[in-house]
């Protein structure tokens, strides 16, 4: 095990600027990405549902 | 073999590949998050403390993934490019659109991490180091790859043009990274080179390729999610999305 | 053979009419190349430093100029497709249109470099691996930007968009051919340099006609 405690851990030996810098903006970017493409897929299938309710409505 | 050859292009339809796709994404993620956390664990609770560059090189099992995939998926992209002009199926071109935008979140992550790991190391936040270069050049192939597609209206004709240029791009790259290289060695003498380096310990390298197979699973789950919404998007008027059970249900 | 010179006399004949657009990207290369001192400063060492990149960025910027039009007027008045539909290869007859483009817009500027580079102090040995480099460098750079041209004909936004694609595909021309001239001044000789940029020529000369012809007909699809 590397650190004693769990302020050692996140001063990263001096470092924690750096290190937290490149791994904070790396899980961001990671988690933001997917979520962006599932509001995509979303707001297309929204679309979908509602051409096809206008389309039940038209043959009504 | 006639019977493989005739299954491949059954999957090869955008039709038969949206539920495919539908039932993979869970796994990937599954594995995603498990190799992300045992990378995770691994550099920074195993990889000991680098003698030279103190808790700071921990940035490495990001920054080599990151740059590993920023690589890999533009040879994977222009690889379904390719087959979609030579074989003129529909979900090639799919692939390859929606393989660019993480293709090009990795090659800013490389180039991002790169940068906060050139601050401590070399005290710039900037050096015109080979790989750094290279990185940023190939960052700009990615955008002009999104770029040329998204100012193309018609689909069919966004993914041969597409095509045409990733294919470009891919003779290209490796021209580059070595002119790239020769240019900073001519420039810049001696400078701080991963490859010359303390030898890497086996526990690191270990770390580094676990974040690269995280990275990996990552991207071919977020690529399969694109290429579903791309796929719906594309192909919205036929029967067969209108027949899909999530279009059935009631609008929300 | 003989419809590629018809094709390359047509180009220049056509550019020889509308002689503004070729002499503004002249100007264009002379003005960027005279404004670096302004904003640098007068002093000779730093100049003859910084020389060859100068020259050649604004190269590069100055065949730039010329590329959206390299196709988009025989686009626009139907030539192309005859071109498409005409018995020669459509292959050659793109080479003849890059060749005709080099004619109009990279060959001045080889012809031009040299007094640039008396400005910036070079000496006569640095003048002539500049010149060398640049009549290698600048077909080049006209048989990728074709490439480009070909991607973004009839594309909304198609002039910044094609600097987009094409400028990044510049990047090893530069190297080799301001690092020619860098290298011949501090002694190393631009041999190595000169035939890198030799051979990339001859990979482009195979290549990018093929890869402009794909494109073109997509365009046309």
């Amino acid at each position: 095990m590397n650190w004693a405690s769990p302020a050692e851990f996140f001063a990263m030996g001096g470092y924690a600027l750096y290190v937290w810098g490149s791994f904070g903006v790396c899980a961001v970017l990671m988690i933001l990405e997917p979520i962006l493409v599932r509001k995509r897929q979303s707001s297309i299938l929204r679309i979908l549902r509602r051409e096809r309710q206008a389309e039940i409505l038209d043959t009504q | 073999m006639n019977n493989k050859l005739v299954n491949w292009f059954k999957f090869g339809s955008p039709q038969s590949f949206y539920p495919l796709a539908g039932k993979m994404i869970p796994w990937f993620w599954a594995l995603a998050v498990v190799f992300g956390i045992i990378g995770l664990w691994i550099s920074f609770f195993v990889a000991p403390t680098d003698f030279q560059q103190g808790e700071g090189y921990r940035i490495i099992f990001i920054h080599v993934p990151a740059a590993w995939m920023s690589m890999f998926l533009y040879i994977v992209m222009a690889t379904w490019a390719g087959l979609g002009l030579a074989l003129n199926t529909r979900l090639s071109g799919m692939m390859a659109q929606a393989i660019a935008p993480t293709g090009a979140l990795m090659a800013f992550l490389s180039l991002w991490t790169g940068a906060i790991w050139g601050k401590p190391m070399w005290g710039a936040w900037w050096v015109w180091d080979a790989r750094l270069t290279s990185a940023l050049i190939l960052f700009f192939l990615y955008i002009g790859f999104i770029a040329l597609q998204a100012a193309i209206d018609d689909a069919r004709r966004a993914d041969k043009a597409g095509a045409i240029l990733a294919l470009v791009g891919v003779v290209n790259v490796p021209i580059i990274y070595f002119s790239v290289k020769w240019w900073n060695t001519l420039h810049q003498g001696a400078s701080v080179s991963l490859t010359k380096a303390p030898a890497m310990a086996a526990t690191m390298l270990w770390g580094m390729l676990i974040m690269a197979l995280a990275f990996w699973m990552y991207s071919i789950a977020v690529t399969l999610m694109r290429v579903r919404a791309i796929i719906l998007e594309r192909e919205a008027h036929t029967e067969w999305v209108k027949n899909l059970s999530e279009i059935q249900g009631e609008p929300k | 053979m003989h419809s590629v010179i018809a094709i390359i006399r047509r180009d220049l004949l056509l550019a020889m009419r509308r002689k503004s657009e070729v002499l503004t990207a002249l100007f264009f290369f002379i003005i960027v190349v005279s404004l670096f001192p302004l904003g640098i400063g007068p002093e000779s060492a730093l100049l003859r430093k910084i020389a060859p990149g100068v020259i050649w960025v604004s190269a590069l910027l100055a065949t730039m100029l010329g590329l959206a039009r390299l196709f988009a007027p025989d686009h626009a008045d139907g030539t192309l497709e005859q071109m498409v539909l005409s018995p020669t290869p459509l292959g050659l007859l793109v080479a003849g249109k890059i060749v005709a483009h080099w004619i109009t817009t990279g060959l001045p500027l080889v012809l031009l470099a040299p007094v640039l580079g008396i400005q910036f102090d070079l000496d006569r040995g640095a003048l002539g691996i500049l010149v060398l480099a640049l009549l290698l460098g600048t077909p080049l750079l006209s048989l990728i930007g074709a490439i480009g041209a070909a991607l973004t004909l009839g594309v909304r936004g198609g002039g910044v968009l094609l600097s987009l694609l094409v400028l990044p595909l510049y990047v090893p021309a530069l190297i080799f051919g301001a690092g020619a001239v860098e290298s011949h001044v501090s002694g190393l000789g631009a041999g190595g340099h000169l035939s890198l940029l030799a051979a990339l020529l001859a990979l482009a000369v195979f290549f990018a006609p093929w890869a402009t012809t794909a494109a073109l007909r997509i365009a046309l699809e």
